[in-house]
Formats: structure tokens, C-alpha cells, sequence
């Protein structure tokens, strides 16, 4: 079907759909895990491929393209660029690394559940490659219907509503952002085959009237603004990280979340200019109040995992603040931290599922003095925690500055008041480091044992790329540079 | 003969088959009005047909036969249907004793 | 340029290698093995440190860039370092008190377990690495990693005794206070990028002709603000009294010999911005008179050994901010050394007080332990003699020329200034006299236990002692030798913009004659009255009242901190999580759910089953559309 064209992108979202499909197939429960493993690994071998070959285009796929509907004007058509490899890489890393964190958690039928993990996998992949809108929304939803079903099977007890929550949301927006695409389609110019195109060039030289763009930036925005997500949107989230089962939420937390964003660089910056003109400082300042607010409540939880939710609300609402500064310097900021937040986010899951298996419980009031009984994770922890509040030497810091710069550079105010996140990140991250890990054991901490030498292996992984980031940050700059360098091009 | 009689007596069969299933409850005869109104439906096509081939007959040869055509058709999917739609009725009496509709407004159980 | 100068490098490397094996090995190092990794990496780069120093001495800098820590289109941050006077002087500090501090402590930990007793040396060693980074860096940047960094150790070490819950309050409270000044800085930072596109120290302030006023009163300000949180200042003073939680060396390296002093090194290293905003040296210079002021006044009411000598700490740092506000850039940091030799002592004597009390802190139960402790009771007077302010100590030189400049700007601020001076030698030689003489006051079994501390820790106390008594001869005023002053002549090149900018200014030698007397004559008699009356102390069970009551508890500052910025805090976090994000914002979401459900419910009661009703409707339906199509 394609020809002597394979190309990484290909592989990339080839690879774990097959796996995935093969996963439903296998006669032995147990071998599913390994086979899952093995095939994500395979695929983070396929992206460090795509990280060395930067520079060969016809390996990313950019002379490459096949006709899908020819007659609708939709092609298969898939690229990589810095922002591709990045959150591909992203992608491709996170899902071996919780696979492995959670290798031990049974799970009832795991064919189907690590089979739609796979699934979701070539979906995100597929997102972060397609250049072609259709191809776009159909991996957006690909990547999104396995989740639904992965929350609604295994999880929390009240997993139900949860996912019927979010599958609402999402859904809502999903659907909104295909009435703007069709819309933007139908202004697109004709191909040889058909009267219009779903190609993104040809998107990206659709020329809309600044009236037309105020209500399409809406319908894209919504449905990004619902994925990342930004304040209001947002009341999914702590519900569905907490119900979900850990492996779920980490690919919800770590991966999926960048979708919104990533939607955001790719789509709705270009598609229409002027409205991001003219609803910047709208964007900017829900953000902005998504930060202080998911901070200020992330003080009040005593879930742990809720607590993650909302600090990760927070963090969110600055990389979409950044994003739509359209300074340079920010938007680099982001690209790393897409990456960084990826990272820590899985970090902090990990931990806290460590504890609830031992523990049984998440309650940050029914816990305390683990560091006596598992030090070594108190160790690893203690560098997630602060990644999480951004110190220097960890990869989180290198992107707040430069995102908190970009934001500087267009409103002092603006960063005055969200550089109180920073403070309120630092109240809530240490209060629970002190009351879970600190003080005095109880009889439900009493019993834990330090973590098995595979878990100290992962942790270690998760804090080591940390600390490797936060020092010498400069790859993930080269990496990028291309794509920002387009954006700002089109802005100027 | 004018067109509009032909009108006249469809209007009039049809909504004879439509008073028919409203106040009718013995579901036989709600049966043999939705057939009146099937077939108030199917004179008209006729009657049409016939009038057009008036005035179309010459540029259009064809023009008579296609309705009639369809009324053919018509009756025998109304055949096929009343075969299907007397076999319910027949199985309904035999389990609840009644053709009556009001009775059997609780299909779920 | 000097090659030679380019093994800086090492001196912030060795001690994260200390780090490194302490932290690693915690589990398999004797505590003889980690004691030695732990201060032997120290003093390796105290001895660079030295070699460094002198070769910067003979008028050397050194700017040396590694690798760019960030480097796109728009910002370029090289990992630099910069070695000039200003950081070789911090860099002998650091590393020479650090190295004292380190060998104290072998001792002073010894009661730990083998791997809690590596923990506190990697701990420290990393605390070292940060210190040195802050003070190295070659753009604020650096500055910032290492600033965050100190931070983040001091954090590590007020918790270090983790499973008391007080402790772990106080390090939180530390390290957030702390955040709110860090937000300053980094505003600052920001300011300066947007403006200037660099954070480098040289470009900056080579530039700073591209800055309006405004853009420097703000930026300075701000950075003010973030030294006001590492440095407790008012309003951010109030962590430091209770990081004591802390093990004493901390206290001693930690929050009083170096890492306090940031703030000062900060806006010393920044001397040409706040040259050039008035504004804010007026600002600087009043917040660190009210805070020596406040500090001082809270000093003389407490009984906690410790927290007497955290509040004087607060109060000599809001002398350097005094001397820093009036442009006495050299003043400021001459004081910053002494204070480190001094400040250090006395919190190591203090230490060793504790120990030998059994980890008693409260004054009122010591009393007569000259007689126990000769070489502690020895150092620790000369250590109060040269916080005093008495010639020919240090502390009276550094202090004196801070009050100096402090008149020619303004005699107002040396009034009060003295008037802190006063109360400086009040509660020092309270404590004192509260400590070593009069009879002894704790129970017998503590009497029985009174010893002299072991060499590890005595050595420190003699060497520091003799720092103390000595330190401030590299500064003496021109008045008293022609040429005396060595270390203004050796900072020279730091503050020569500022200079250019702010003529210094030049006093009649009588009139220095004349406020050095009143300065010190008002010391000696608070150091005499305070000797004699708390000689004969006895523990008396009444009550604090009036003034004394509000004295003795800090002027309410914490209350007051709890009441208008914590519980409203709580409160509106409450209000958030209950009432908007549970019934507004996820209500209206439910809602929306609810309303589906309901006119869905509404909505089913039309299929009744009666197939007479469809029908009907249909018909009715056909209707409608007829009359639409036929009439409308």
C-alpha cells in the first residue's frame, strides 16, 4: 500500500496500532504484559531513530504522501518536526517507563487493557505527526476512545461518572473543533481531485475574515482549552485522574494533556491570526487565574492524587499563558516544559502509586514518616517534589523562566500575579512532603518496606532525566528550534 | 374527467383511513385503514400519471407508465407488509387474548 | 585574564563530590570516613580559595564560561563564573568558616547514627556547592540557582531531625518565606531580560544607561525584595528565629555566617543599579534600620540562648542593609566578614553550651559555667566584645564605618543606629552574663554533666576567636592610618561606577573622633549595666508585663503574619474548594448533566405506549405542516 515509503512517522504510528491489535490476540494472559513492554520499548528505539536522522527530511516523512480520500481532499500525510520529535519522543519514553512502574498491578482481562493502551499510544503518535486535518481528528479521536474505556473499566469506584464526565467534555469539544474544521475546509482552494482540501498547507492559506476567525478560534480553542485543560474547564480532571487507574492517569497526565497544547501550536496559531490577536489577553488571563486557583485548592486536598491534578492544573495554565504571549522566549520555554512536565507528572504518579499499593490508601491525613521505612523513595521523591516547584537544576525551572520572561515581556501584572503560583506550588508540594514522608509513622505506615530494586531502577530513570534536563537543558532547544522559528515567522 | 375528482375521492379515502386509526382500537381495522390511506396514495399516483401523459406524452413517451409502475410496486410491498403485520396481530391474540391497542400498550413486558 | 585562575572550577566541584559520596554511600561510610570526606573536600577549596584570593589580589579577574546552560535565538545564559574581588573575599568566607563549621560538627553530630550523621554531611557539603555557586556566578541566573539552592539545603537542614513536626514547620516556613523574596528576584530577572536581553553581570551593567529611571527604582526594588527573604528582613524577618530548629553548626554557617549574607552580596555585587535609584537606597537603608531596631528590641526579652543570637543576627544584617542603603557598599561587606567571624563563634560557643548542658537551651537555667567551660567562656566574651562594637575588635571597625555613613547621609539613621548599638551590647552581654557568670541555676544531674567540649570543637572556637579579635584590623579608618583601610582599597574595582556616581563623603576628622566616642562609650555602659545586673539573675516565676510582655513575644510580628496573611489564606482556599469548584463551576457542569436528565424524564412521558396518541400526533403534525405550507 505505501510503497517503498516507509518512513519513521509511519513506524511510529504503525507499529504500536499493530501491537496493539495483536495484544487483543494473545492466547496467555501473561505474556500480554511483555508483549506490551517489549513492543513500547521497540517504539522508543523507532523514536530515538527519528531524534538521529534530524536532519534526513526523507526519513520524516516530509516528501511523503499518500492519498487517503482522494476525492474529499484528504491525504495520509505525516511529518516530523522539532515539536513532533519532542512530544513523539515524550510519548514513546512515558509509555515503556508505565509499563514497567505499573508491571506489577494484575489487571482484570489485560489483553484489552493493555491492548488499548497501545491504541491510544498510535493515537497520540498520529496526533503529534498528521499534517493533514482530517487525519488529525481521526487520531485525536483514536486516541481518546481507548481512554474512555480504559477509565470506564478499571479504576476507582466511582469511575463511572467520572469517565462520563470527561467523556462529555472532551467529547463537546472533539465535536466542536470538527464543525470548525469542516467549516475551515470548505473555505479551503481545490486539488485536481476535489473541490477542497484537509491538507494543512492548504489550511494554514485558507484567508479568513477576522469575523469568521473570532467564532472558529472558539470552536478550536474549546476543544484544546478542554484537553490541556484551562480554568473553567477543567472540573474533568481531578475526578478522572482519581479514578483511574495509575497507568491510565499517567498517560492522561503525562502525554495526553500535551495534545491540547500541542493542538494549540499547530492548528489554532496559524488557522487564524487575527482572533489569537484579539483574544490573547482573554486566554491569557483565565489562564492566569487557573493557576492561582488550581494552586490555591491544591492546598486544600487530602487526596494525593488530586493534589497532582490540581498542581498540574496550574502548570498547564502558564505553558497556555506562554503560548499565547507568542514571544519567542516563551514559547521555547513551553517546548521544554511539555516535555519536563511529562516527565515529573509520571514521576509524582508513580510515588504515590507506590504508597497506595503498600498503604492502601491515598489519604495524606491517614499517612506519615514513610522516609523511616522506604528512604530511598523519600530520596527520589524529594527531587520529583521539587521539579514540581520548579527549583533550579531541575528541568522544570529552565521552562518557567523562560516562559515566566515571555510572559513578562507582556504583562508585568500578569507575571507579578502568576509568580504567586510559584509560592503557593511551594506551600502545597512541601505541606504534603511533610505530612507524608515526614513526622512520625502510624500504624498504616508502620508496615512499609522500601521500594523493590526495579522501582528504585525507574524512579532513578525518571529522576535522572530530571536532573540531566535542568542542567544542560541546550538539546531540547536545538531540537525545537525549527518549529518556533515558524511560528514566529507566520506572527511577524 | 377532470383531475381534481380524482383528488377528491383520494382526500376523502385517506382521511377515512386516518379517522379510521385514530378512533378505532380493534387493531384489524386500524390495519385496513392504513391500506385505505396506502391506497388513497396509490390512486393518486395514477391519476397524476394520467395527467401528465397529457401533457408530456409527446416529449416524453414514457411518461404514463412510470407511475403506474410504482403503484404496482407499491401493492405488493403493501401485500408483503399486511402478510407480516396480520402474522403479529394473530400471534398477539394468541398470547393476550385481545386485539384491542390500548391493551397492549406496554410492549416491554 | 589569568590562566591560572582557571581551577575555580573546582572549588564549587569539590564540595558537590562531597555530596555525592556522602549522599551515596550514607549507608556504608563509618562516620569517622564521612567526617573526613565531609570536611576534607572543604577544606581543599579553602585552600584554592586562598590561592585564588591572592592571586586576585595582585588585581586579576578571572570570567570563566563552561557551557551555555541556555542558548536560543532570544536568550543566551552561558554557565559562567566570575572570579573578582568581590566573590574571592565571599568564596574565603564560605569555605574558611564553612571548613570550621565542618570540623565542628563532627563532633557536635556525633550522638547520630552512621548514615543520619553522612546525611547531614552531604546535606552541608551541598549547601556549600550552592553557596559558592550563588557567589561564583557570572550572570544573576546562576546566582539564582544557587540562591534557590541555599534555600533548599537550609530547608533540608532546619528538618533535619524530620520526625518532630515544630522542626518541620519552621523549615517550611523557611523556605516559603523565602519563596516570596525569590519571587522578587526573579521579577527582577525578568525586568532585566525584557529590557536588556542578558542577565550578565558585566553586559548589564555596562548598559544600564538603556534603563530609565523607572525600569531601575523597579528593578531594584525588586531585587530588594528578594533579599529581604534571604537575608530577614523586614517584612520576611520572621523565619530565621525559628530555623534555629536547626542543628547550631547549621545555625552558625547557615543563618548567620553566609548564607543570610546573600542579600548582601547580592546588592553589593549590584552596587550600580542602586546607586542609580535613590529611591530604593533610601528604601533599603530605612528597612534595615527599623529591622536592626525591631531585632534588637525583641533580643533583650528572650531566653532561648539561640533565638537571642538569631534575632542579633537579624539585627547586624539590618546594619549591612543600613550600610548598603547609605552607600557604603564597602562598609557593608566588611561587616558581612566580621559578622561571619563573630556571628559564627558565637553560635559555635553557644553550641557547645548546649552540649555540655544536655541540649538546654533556656538561659535561665545556666548560669556560672566560666568555671566549666574556660576556653568556650574565653572566645564567647571576645565574641560579644566584638559584636559590642568595642575597639579594637571587629566588630567596631565594620560597625563604625556603616554609622559613619551612615551620619553623612542622614544623622537621624545614626542616632538610631547607636541606639541599636546600645541595645546590641545589652542583651549580648545579658546573654552573657545570663550564661557563664553568677551561680549555676539547672539541676544537679546537668551540674554533674558540665565538661569543656572535646578539641574538634574547641578548635574552631580559638581559630574563630582569633578572627574575631583580629578581622577587622584589614579595615581600620584612614583616621587612625594613613593607608589602613586595605579592604576598601582591595574592593576598589566593585564600586568604582558607583563611585563615579556618588562621591563619597568626606567628615571632618573631629566629628568622626567625636561619633565613634558616643558610640562606644554608649555601648560600654549597656555591656557594664547588663554585666553587673544579670550576674546576680535568679530565676523568677512573674510574669513578663507592659512592654517587656510584648518584647518577649517578638511584638506579636507572627500573630499578627497568621492573622492577616495565613487564615485568610486558609479561608479563601476553603471558600475556592467548597464553594466555587464543588457548587459553581463543576454545579454548573452537573447541572447541565442534571437538566439533560430531567427534560429527558419530561420528555419519555409522551411515549405512553398508546398507539392512538402517536398516530394522533402524526396527524396533527401532518397538519402543521400543511396549514405552514398551504396558508404561511
Amino acid at each position: 500500500m505505501f510503497g517503498n515509503d516507509i518512513t519513521i512517522p509511519h513506524l511510529l504510528i504503525f507499529f504500536p496500532l499493530v501491537a496493539g491489535l495483536i495484544t487483543f490476540f494473545i492466547k496467555k494472559d501473561a505474556s500480554v504484559k511483555a508483549w506490551s513492554l517489549f513492543s513500547a520499548i521497540i517504539t522508543l528505539f523507532i523514536s530515538f531513530a527519528s531524534l538521529y536522522y534530524r536532519n534526513n527530511t526523507a526519513l520524516s516523512g516530509l516528501a511523503f504522501n499518500y492519498e487517503w480520500l482522494k476525492y474529499m481532499g484528504a491525504s495520509f500525510s505525516v511529518s516530523l518536526d522539532g515539536m513532533g520529535r519532542l512530544l513523539t519522543f515524550l510519548t514513546a519514553l512515558c509509555f515503556p517507563v508505565i509499563f514497567i512502574a505499573t508491571f506489577k498491578t494484575l489487571y482484570k482481562n489485560p489483553k484489552a487493557f493493555y491492548g488499548l493502551m497501545l491504541l491510544s499510544q498510535a493515537g497520540l503518535m498520529g496526533v503529534f505527526l498528521s499534517t493533514d486535518a482530517l487525519l488529525f481528528y481521526f487520531f485525536w479521536e483514536l486516541a481518546l476512545i481507548p481512554v474512555y474505556f480504559l477509565c470506564s473499566r478499571w479504576g476507582g469506584e466511582k469511575r463511572i461518572p467520572a469517565t462520563f464526565k470527561f467523556f462529555i467534555y472532551t467529547f463537546t469539544g472533539s465535536l466542536l473543533m470538527l464543525i470548525g474544521i469542516i467549516y475551515v475546509y470548505l473555505h479551503t482552494g481545490a486539488t485536481p481531485y476535489s473541490d477542497h482540501s484537509f491538507s494543512m498547507q492548504a489550511f494554514h492559506s485558507v484567508s479568513l475574515m477576522p469575523s469568521q476567525q473570532n467564532w472558529l478560534f472558539w470552536l478550536f480553542f474549546i476543544a484544546f482549552a478542554v484537553k490541556m485543560p484551562v480554568f473553567p474547564f477543567h472540573t474533568w480532571q481531578p475526578d478522572t485522574y482519581e479514578q483511574s487507574a495509575t497507568a491510565v492517569t499517567m498517560v492522561l497526565s503525562g502525554v495526553m494533556v500535551k495534545m491540547g497544547l500541542f493542538g494549540v501550536i499547530r492548528w489554532l496559531l496559524p488557522l487564524f491570526p487575527a482572533a489569537v490577536a484579539r483574544f490573547d489577553n482573554i486566554v491569557i488571563v483565565l489562564s492566569v487565574i487557573g493557576m492561582i486557583y488550581a494552586s490555591m485548592i491544591a492546598i486544600k486536598q487530602d487526596d494525593l492524587k488530586r493534589l497532582v491534578a490540581y498542581s498540574s492544573i496550574a502548570h498547564i495554565g502558564l505553558m497556555c499563558a506562554a503560548i499565547f504571549t507568542l514571544q519567542q522566549i516563551a514559547l521555547e520555554g513551553v517546548m521544554i516544559q511539555m516535555f519536563s512536565h511529562g516527565i515529573n507528572i509520571i514521576g509524582m504518579w508513580i510515588v504515590i502509586d507506590l504508597i497506595e499499593k503498600q498503604t492502601g490508601t491515598r489519604k495524606i491525613s491517614q499517612l506519615g514518616g514513610v522516609s523511616q521505612k522506604a528512604p530511598v523513595l523519600t530520596i527520589l521523591l524529594v527531587v520529583i517534589a521539587l521539579a514540581n516547584i520548579a527549583l533550579p537544576l531541575t528541568n522544570a525551572f529552565v521552562g518557567e523562566l523562560l516562559m515566566f520572561s515571555g510572559l513578562f515581556k507582556f504583562s508585568f501584572w500578569y507575571t507579578a500575579i502568576a509568580g504567586l503560583s510559584i509560592i503557593l506550588a511551594a506551600v502545597y508540594t512541601l505541606a504534603m512532603v511533610q505530612k507524608v514522608f515526614y513526622g512520625t509513622t502510624n500504624p498504616l505506615t508502620a508496615t512499609m518496606n522500601e521500594i523493590s530494586w526495579n522501582e528504585k531502577m525507574i524512579l532513578s530513570v525518571i529522576v535522572i532525566i530530571i536532573l540531566m534536563t535542568g542542567v544542560y537543558p541546550q538539546p531540547f532547544f536545538n531540537l525545537t528550534k525549527d518549529t518556533i522559528a515558524t511560528i514566529i515567522t507566520s506572527f511577524k | 374527467m377532470p383531475v381534481y375528482y380524482y383528488i377528491f375521492l383520494a382526500v376523502a379515502l385517506f382521511s377515512i383511513g386516518v379517522i379510521g386509526v385514530l378512533i378505532r382500537r380493534n387493531m384489524i381495522i386500524i390495519f385496513m385503514c392504513v391500506e385505505l390511506m396506502l391506497n388513497a396514495a396509490n390512486l393518486l399516483l395514477v391519476a397524476f400519471s394520467k395527467m401528465h401523459q397529457q401533457v408530456l406524452g409527446d416529449i416524453k413517451p414514457t411518461a404514463a407508465s412510470d407511475a403506474q409502475v410504482f403503484v404496482f410496486f407499491i401493492m405488493v410491498v403493501a401485500a408483503a407488509e399486511v402478510t407480516v403485520g396480520l402474522a403479529i396481530i394473530v400471534m398477539l391474540y394468541r398470547n393476550t387474548h385481545s386485539v384491542d391497542v390500548n391493551f397492549l400498550n406496554r410492549l416491554k413486558n | 585574564m589569568n590562566n591560572s585562575l582557571q581551577i575555580v572550577w573546582l572549588i564549587p566541584f569539590l564540595p558537590l563530590i562531597g555530596f555525592l559520596i556522602n549522599g551515596l554511600g550514607r549507608n556504608n561510610l563509618s562516620k569517622t570516613l564521612a567526617g573526613l570526606i565531609g570536611s576534607g573536600v572543604i577544606l581543599a577549596s579553602f585552600l584554592i580559595s586562598v590561592y585564588v584570593f591572592f592571586i586576585v589580589k595582585d588585581g586579576n579577574t578571572h570570567l570563566a564560561h563552561y557551557f551555555d546552560f541556555i542558548n536560543t535565538a532570544s536568550i543566551k545564559v552561558g554557565f559562567d563564573f566570575q572570579v573578582d574581588q568581590l566573590s574571592s573575599l565571599f568564596l574565603l568566607i564560605i569555605t574558611g568558616v564553612g571548613f570550621l563549621i565542618h570540623v565542628y560538627s563532627t563532633s557536635y553530630m556525633q550522638a547520630e547514627e552512621p548514615k543520619d550523621f553522612a546525611k547531614y554531611f552531604s546535606f552541608l557539603n551541598l549547601f556549600v556547592f550552592s553557596m559558592l555557586l550563588l557567589v561564583m556566578g557570572g550572570n544573576y541566573i546562576i546566582m539564582f540557582i544557587g540562591w534557590e539552592g541555599v534555600g533548599l539545603c537550609s530547608y533540608l537542614l532546619i528538618g533535619y531531625w524530620f520526625k518532630n513536626n515544630d522542626y518541620n514547620n519552621a523549615a517550611k516556613k523557611a523556605f516559603i518565606m523565602n519563596r516570596i523574596g525569590d519571587l522578587g528576584f526573579l521579577l527582577a530577572v525578568f525586568w532585566l531580560l525584557a529590557k536588556l536581553g542578558t542577565a550578565d553581570y558585566h553586559e548589564v551593567f555596562a548598559n544600564t544607561a538603556k534603563l530609565t529611571a523607572f525600569d531601575i527604582t523597579g528593578i531594584t526594588l525588586l531585587l530588594f525584595v528578594g533579599a529581604t527573604g534571604k537575608s530577614a528582613q523586614i517584612p520576611l524577618y520572621t523565619w530565621l528565629p525559628d530555623a534555629m530548629a536547626g542543628p547550631t553548626p547549621v545555625s552558625a554557617l547557615i543563618h548567620a555566617a553566609t548564607m543570610v549574607t546573600a542579600g548582601i552580596y547580592m546588592i553589593a555585587r549590584s552596587n550600580i543599579l542602586f546607586t542609580m535609584a535613590p529611591a530604593t537606597q533610601t528604601v533599603v537603608a530605612i528597612i534595615g534600620l527599623a529591622t536592626a531596631i525591631l531585632a534588637a528590641t525583641i533580643a533583650l526579652k528572650q531566653n532561648d540562648i539561640k533565638k537571642v543570637l538569631a534575632y542579633s543576627t537579624v539585627s547586624q544584617l539590618g546594619y549591612m542593609f543600613l550600610g548598603l542603603g547609605v552607600g557604603a557598599y564597602t562598609g557593608a561587606v566588611f561587616h558581612v566578614m566580621t559578622h561571619a567571624f563573630f556571628k559564627a563563634l558565637l553560635f559555635l560557643g553557644a553550641g557547645s553550651v548546649i552540649h555540655a548542658m544536655g541540649g538546654e537551651q533556656d538561659m535561665r537555667n545556666m548560669g556560672g559555667l566560666k568555671k566549666h567551660m574556660s576556653i568556650t567562656h574565653i572566645t564567647f566574651l571576645l565574641g560579644c566584645l566584638a559584636i559590642a562594637g568595642m575597639p579594637p575588635f571587629s566588630g567596631f571597625f565594620s560597625k563604625d564605618e556603616i554609622l559613619a555613613a551612615a551620619f553623612a547621609k542622614n544623622p537621624a539613621f545614626w542616632v538610631i543606629g547607636v541606639l541599636g548599638a546600645l541595645m546590641t551590647a545589652f542583651y549580648m552581654f545579658r546573654l552573657y552574663a545570663m550564661t557563664f557568670q553568677g551561680k549555676f541555676r539547672g539541676t544537679t544531674e546537668q551540674e554533674h554533666h558540665l565538661h569543656e567540649s572535646p578539641a574538634a570543637i574547641t578548635f574552631p572556637l580559638i581559630i574563630l576567636a582569633i578572627l574575631a579579635v583580629i578581622g577587622g584590623w584589614i579595615g581600620i579608618p584612614e583616621i587612625f592610618m594613613q593607608g589602613g583601610h586595605r579592604l576598601e582599597a582591595f574592593l576598589e574595582p566593585i564600586f568604582t561606577q558607583s563611585n563615579v556616581i556618588a562621591a563619597k563623603h568626606e567628615m571632618p576628622h573631629v566629628t568622626e573622633y567625636t561619633l565613634m566616642a558616643i558610640s562606644v562609650l554608649a555601648a560600654l555602659i549597656a555591656l557594664v549595666y547588663a554585666w553587673n545586673k544579670f550576674s546576680k539573675y535568679q530565676k523568677t516565676s512573674t510574669e513578663e508585663a507592659g512592654i517587656g510582655k510584648v518584647l518577649a513575644n517578638k511584638w506579636y510580628v507572627d500573630e499578627l503574619y497568621e492573622a492577616i496573611f495565613v487564615k485568610p489564606l486558609q479561608s479563601l482556599t476553603a471558600f475556592l474548594t467548597n464553594i466555587i469548584e464543588k457548587n459553581i463551576i463543576d454545579g454548573f457542569v452537573n447541572g447541565v448533566g442534571k437538566a439533560v436528565n430531567y427534560g429527558s424524564r419530561q420528555i419519555r412521558l409522551l411515549q405512553n405506549g398508546l398507539v392512538g396518541t402517536y398516530v394522533l400526533l402524526m396527524v396533527l403534525g401532518i397538519l402543521i405542516l400543511f396549514i405552514i405550507q398551504l396558508f404561511l
